[in-house]
């Protein structure tokens, strides 16, 4: 591989000259586009990055791709396997197919972009993450979610936002049913802009409504403990 | 002639208290009927349970030939994470501090154990609410904690730190998370751990993104290739049922596995819990030797120990039984300051005495350890709680040291089970040495 040639094989490369040429690159690296072939599955797959480049992936990856990811974009041209950008600091990560459980697990800021559906748990213990979510999310999606927002433009499967804290939910379509201590709660214009600027940095501005929406968020009545709230 | 009868009380018995429905028994009833809820509290099990005291080494006499103390060389090094790791830890002794977060104690208690620690060469380990500035500065080998709640992690101090330990389970609380109620969620607790201020928090049980061994292979690949593989990767578990929870931490790719028994300590736990889930750290040790025996990995996977360690006899009875370091959480505290007599007349106004003080989730430490509240914290000189903590942990590694050299070895880590007996037919069957006086070891052979 050389400093012009940023496509990486990974029928001939290893996961671990892939991501060891990542996390070299410095901040102002001219290096700034790299596309990855044949990732079969494999897990891991651009984890730890740690500077503005773009990482385009075609095919599918397997677990943790872009895990803790930081300012890198991380394009997956496939559909990823569980915990997709996990604990993602910053940055963007946008998965073009479905994604697995856990997606966004734990992640601290930037946006995850999932064009399909997510599995299970999407957006478990979220700490600030932006999730936009083009299709469907499976059951116990953003529980604990702590900071962030989730935004679905399907439906919701059973228990959406169990033992929420402060993570905000908007979702487009039904909610087979919310978790312990979720509810729905207003929208108020306030909520409608902020739902609008995160359509909009997930490139769907103009093209949906924001007005067919309904926000979830914690009812706050787990927060102190309490024998009555015992489950 | 009859003379009259005097008078007497018919004789009584002492009043007896029933062994079952003791004081504590008694006070435990009237509590949960006064108030619902179950008792929460700090430290570890309380109850008495077959131990390292039940133990005792044979030294060296005629068939053995035993070293000079102060002159001959014993070493107490140990290497931590050689499996995989490229830069595995180097200790100087094999005693270790173990994760404790930042919010169950102060910053100043936090910087004590790392300044004592690295007095001593050796480690000490964050817990369940992220890395402290004071402690990274503070620890010349900081073991970041990896827990289901992933409070505060972040790959900036994940590349920060010597090593990483995923932690499965606690001894304390086996299948349980972390507590921390809100008298303890300060606005700096809080914002590491973007959570309101003040509310009673409970950290999630299982991880959020794996479940069960093979995912686990899976996640410390993960972590090993954001940190490029330099760091060591520890599995910690709590002392359930350690012969399969080490082989599968050890199929799962661990450098190092940390065992918790029963009676490690906790920041805030349910007392049921602390008391009646998990065995104790002596019946964890050899199962969990054995596991990596027979998967060829017996100090190739470092093994560390922990619940309950005390002193430097403790420390040896672990080595010989296969470990290869231990750690400690509680009695690093007491060397710190933690339920010293000093304070009696605080423990009093809380309703206790020095040496029972265990109400650690309310944050009113008169040591001011297991605290945030600052006029509290203030009371621990970082410094000298610190030089506290290295004197103890000095003396244990030289109590380690007496003992190995008068079982004959040149190194701690040549202790072996053969230099044990036990007191107690328990210990003999839990530890695998034969009963002082006898060559039975209970279930592996005739009387
Ligand atoms: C105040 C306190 C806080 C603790 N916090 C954590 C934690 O955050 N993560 C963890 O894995 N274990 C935690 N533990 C358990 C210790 O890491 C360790 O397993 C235990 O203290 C060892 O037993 P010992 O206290 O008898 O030495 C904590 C223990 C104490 C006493």
């Amino acid at each position: 591989m050389t400093a012009q040639d940023l496509t990486i094989d990974l029928a001939s490369t290893t996961l671990r000259q892939l991501n060891q040429a990542l996390h070299r690159l410095a901040p102002d690296t001219n290096q700034r586009y790299w596309r990855v072939l044949n990732p079969r599955g494999g897990h891991a797959l651009a984890a730890g990055l740690d500077a503005p480049v773009k990482v385009e992936i075609d095919g599918h990856v397997g677990y943790y791709c872009a895990g803790m990811n930081k300012l890198a974009t991380v394009i997956v041209n496939g559909n990823a396997g569980v915990g997709v950008a996990e604990n993602m600091m910053s940055g963007l990560v946008h998965v073009r197919g479905d994604a697995s459980q856990a997606a966004g697990a734990t992640a601290h800021g930037g946006m995850l972009v999932i064009d399909g559906n997510a599995s299970a748990r999407c957006g478990i213990s979220m700490k600030g993450i932006d999730i936009v979510v083009k299709g469907s999310i499976g059951h116990m999606s953003a529980f604990m979610g702590q900071a962030g927002t989730l935004t679905v433009l399907g439906d919701a499967g059973e228990a959406l936002g169990d033992s929420l804290y402060e993570a905000r939910l908007f979702v487009r379509g039904s909610v087979a049913s919310l978790g312990a201590d979720c509810v729905e709660k207003e929208m108020r214009d306030e909520h409608r802009a902020e739902l609008g600027a995160r359509l909009e940095a997930a490139g769907l501005a103009g093209t949906v409504d924001v007005a067919e929406f309904r926000r979830y968020g914690s009812a706050r009545q787990l927060y102190n403990f309490h024998i009555d709230n015992v489950y | 002639m009859t003379q009259d009868r005097i008078p007497r009380p018919s004789p009584h018995t002492v009043p007896r208290k029933s062994a079952t429905f003791d004081d504590y028994t008694l006070s435990e009833i009237r509590r949960a009927a006064a108030t619902g809820i179950y008792d929460i509290r700090g430290g570890g099990a309380k109850r008495k349970v077959p131990h390292f005291d039940d133990l005792l080494f044979l030294g060296a006499s005629v068939s053995r030939y035993p070293l000079e103390g102060y002159r001959e060389r014993c070493g107490t090094d140990v290497v931590l994470g050689s499996r995989f790791a490229s830069k595995p830890i180097d200790l100087k002794i094999p005693i270790t501090i173990a994760g404790m977060s930042f919010g169950s104690l102060s910053a100043q208690a936090k910087e004590a154990l790392g300044r004592g620690a690295s007095a001593m060469g050796t480690s000490t380990t964050t817990g369940d609410g992220g890395m402290t500035a004071e402690e990274r500065g503070h620890s010349t080998k900081l073991v970041y904690q990896y827990l289901p709640s992933r409070y505060g992690m972040n790959p900036d101090d994940l590349r920060k730190a010597d090593a990483i330990e995923i932690v499965i389970g606690q001894g304390a609380k086996p299948g349980g998370g972390g507590m921390l109620l809100g008298q303890k969620i300060s606005p700096r607790v809080a914002a590491m751990r973007t959570l309101p201020e003040g509310i009673d928090q409970r950290s999630a049980c299982r991880h959020p993104d794996w479940t069960g061994p093979d995912d686990l292979e899976i996640k410390i690949l993960e972590l090993r290739e954001i940190t490029d593989w330099e760091k060591p990767i520890y599995v910690k578990v709590g002392a359930a049922r350690p012969y399969y929870d080490i082989a599968l931490a050890v199929k799962a790719g661990a450098d190092v596995v940390v065992l918790d028994g029963m009676q490690g300590g906790t920041a805030a736990t349910q007392e049921v819990f602390i008391e009646n889930v998990g065995i104790p750290t002596l019946a964890a040790i050899r199962p969990a030797v054995k596991a990596l025996q027979d998967l060829g990995m017996h100090r190739k996977v470092q093994l560390i120990i922990s619940g309950g360690i005390r002193n430097g006899a403790d420390v040896a009875k672990c080595l010989a039984l296969g470990a290869d370091a231990v750690a400690i959480g509680t009695a690093a505290l007491v060397a710190l300051g933690d339920n010293d007599p000093a304070y009696a007349d605080d423990y009093a106004e809380l309703g206790t005495v020095p040496g029972a003080y265990d109400d650690w989730h309310e944050g009113n430490d008169p040591a001011g350890i297991t605290t945030q509240r600052p006029e509290l914290a203030a009371r621990l000189d970082p410094e000298r709680a610190g030089r506290r903590l290295a004197n103890y942990l000095s003396v244990m590694a030289l109590e380690a040291q007496t003992i190995a050299r008068a079982c004959g070895k040149s190194h701690v880590h040549n202790l072996e089970p053969e230099d044990l007996v036990a007191l107690s037919i328990e210990a003999a069957a839990m530890a695998g040495v034969p009963l002082a006086g006898t060559d039975w070891i209970p279930g592996r052979g005739p009387f």
